[in-house]
């Protein structure tokens, strides 16, 4: 009895937030799984089950197939330009440089901005014209004399371009991570490592890497929710457009624009298992070393 | 390498980012004459205001729903996120461990995998349409962040004071509101900000869960620049507009906000 009088108001306190999400979380996927086994469409939830059919029909559909492919392809590009750029832009700053908060300011502004907004412009700096209606990045890469056409309209990686205004929004983010991780690194280690003769670049390599894993598997996690996600930015750049749409963009066309719940839902549920293949590790990992803190 | 090279790639990178920023800011300021989709490099012959003019009228609806929703939605999920946080590293209760990552969890998974039943749901309930049912989505999917960044903030402090409070017979609301709150006012501000900034950057719920005229700013900027027959330099003033309050924001108050990006990588 003492002890429950004792936590009992704590636990009390937390309980709405805990049924509020019980219920928009847990119980929404758990809805949203059973829909995806029926064949619910034309805006009502049906609740016939049709077994895997969604999946099914899925797997073998030509447009999820474009759809993934597109995503793989935007994943793989925008994680790796994010992480080389934002690890490249931390190691420069790490020694520290004149107006350091200035820059930093800049490199993480486009976090404030919303990828709608980001979309837009960057859908007129990729303008894909050729020839007298050459527009924005290709323009000024013409000055540089290296003009191309790889983001060109017909090009099957023109979801690739994607990358670049994701990573423009999320490079300084990865900037951030690492160089939090960078200061981290406490200088008498780098000091020992110097005293025994290690040059610069050897103590990056076998004092400071391998404190930053941490921060990689941060970064990485965080980017690979992002990319699998995200439906913003590409809505705003181009919608509706086979050659840049991925699954998270065939969701909302199916199940809100066409109607087919089931077939939305299918597409939602296997998001989400991506991603907790992603986010239950990694949470219980932070978990775990924080307990052993 | 050395200093100048460091300095200069840096200075390079900065223009990167700034470049859409450049563009943004040189189209907005053209005459609808000078405006060409060909020379948007060049920089504008006289400074005219009338591209603003022509859109704002498009977007002061939308700016206002977004003011509507974003204020209440980020102070009642900070306020429930404080309550949570004190709990959960100050007052615990058996299970508080298991209960966190419960929440936590609910920061990561993609709406997608929500927003059928709760456009359902909301739909049933009456909540569609409207800003009262989006601030209670948003309210709610902000509370796993909020939650977090209290508790981090909370489990920072020393147990004393709120032992002392426990051992003066305080309970646990009345330490809650007259210690733990005051204390946590740092944490208050990178919440705020936090939420304020998703919520008004949010699109996928506001073009689901509501009607045109209470459709925030981000859905309304979507409809103006999609257009096929609406002139770019308007796309831009628009966007650029619908990026002034988190910007302000971002400016003032960056420190905060980048405190809130720390926490978001589970960093505390």
């Amino acid at each position: 009895m003492r002890g429950i009088r004792k936590w009992g108001p704590g636990l009390l306190l937390v309980s709405p937030s805990l049924v509020a999400l019980g219920l928009f979380v847990y119980f929404f996927i758990g809805w949203n799984a059973k829909v995806s086994l029926t064949e619910s469409r034309g805006y009502v939830i049906d609740d016939r089950f049709v077994g895997l059919q969604q999946y099914k029909r899925l797997f073998a559909d030509e447009t999820f197939h474009n759809d993934v492919r597109n995503l793989a392809i935007f994943t793989v590009v925008f994680i790796c330009g994010s992480l080389l750029f934002g690890l490249a832009l931390a190691l420069l700053m790490d020694k520290g440089v004149r107006g350091e908060n200035a820059l930093r300011s800049i490199y993480l502004f486009p976090m404030a901005i919303s990828f709608i907004a980001t979309g837009i412009v960057w859908r007129w700096l990729l303008n894909s014209d050729t020839g007298a209606g050459t527009t924005g990045l290709n323009d000024v890469l013409g000055l540089a004399g290296i003009h191309s056409d790889w983001h060109n309209a017909q090009s099957k990686w023109a979801v690739a371009a994607i990358a670049l205004p994701a990573g423009w929004a999320l490079s300084g983010y990865v900037m951030a991570l690492f160089l939090a991780g960078l200061r981290g690194v406490p200088e008498e280690l780098r000091e020992a490592a110097r005293v025994d003769g290690a040059s610069e670049t050897k103590v990056y390599w076998h004092v400071v890497r391998p404190l930053l894993l941490p921060v990689l598997m941060s970064a990485l996690v965080i980017l690979a929710h992002i990319s699998l996600k995200t439906f913003d930015l590409i809505w705003a750049i181009a919608p509706l457009d086979p050659r840049t749409e991925t699954p998270a963009l065939l969701m909302y066309r199916e199940a809100f624009r066409g109607g087919f719940y089931g077939r939305g839902a299918a597409i939602a549920t296997i998001l989400f298992f991506g991603i907790s293949l992603l986010a239950v590790p990694y949470i219980w990992y932070t978990m775990r070393k924080e307990r052993g803190r | 390498m050395s200093k100048t090279l460091r300095h200069l790639a840096l200075f390079g990178a900065a223009v990167f980012f700034l470049m859409p920023v450049y563009v943004l800011v040189v189209t907005s300021l053209k005459s609808a004459g000078e405006v060409d989709v060909g020379n948007m490099w060049a920089l504008p012959k006289s400074l005219s205001l009338e591209t603003f003019a022509a859109v704002w009228p498009k977007l002061d609806k939308g700016m206002l729903n977004s003011l509507i929703l974003a204020v209440p939605a980020s102070l009642i999920s900070s306020l429930l996120g404080a309550a949570n946080g004190f709990v959960l590293a100050k007052w615990r209760f058996p299970g508080a461990d298991i209960v966190f990552p419960v929440i936590l969890f609910g920061m990561f998974i993609p709406y997608q995998a929500i927003i059928i039943p709760m456009f359902y749901v909301m739909s049933a309930i009456g909540m569609y349409g409207g800003l009262d049912g989006l601030i209670l989505v948003h309210i709610i999917y902000g509370l796993p962040i909020t939650t977090l960044i209290f508790r981090s903030y909370f489990s920072g402090l020393s147990d004393e004071l709120i032992e002392a409070a426990r051992v003066d017979g305080a309970g646990m609301l009345r330490t809650f509101v007259l210690i733990g709150l005051p204390l946590a006012l740092p944490a208050f501000a990178v919440s705020m900000i936090w939420q304020f900034t998703s919520t008004w950057n949010d699109f996928l719920f506001g073009v689901i869960l509501t009607l045109p005229e209470f459709s925030p700013v981000t859905v309304a900027l979507n409809n103006i620049a999609g257009a096929q027959t609406v002139p770019f330099n308007q796309a831009m003033a628009s966007a650029f507009l619908a990026s002034v309050p988190t910007l302000i924001v971002y400016l003032l108050l960056g420190r905060f906000f980048m405190r809130g990006l720390m926490a978001g990588a589970l960093k505390g």
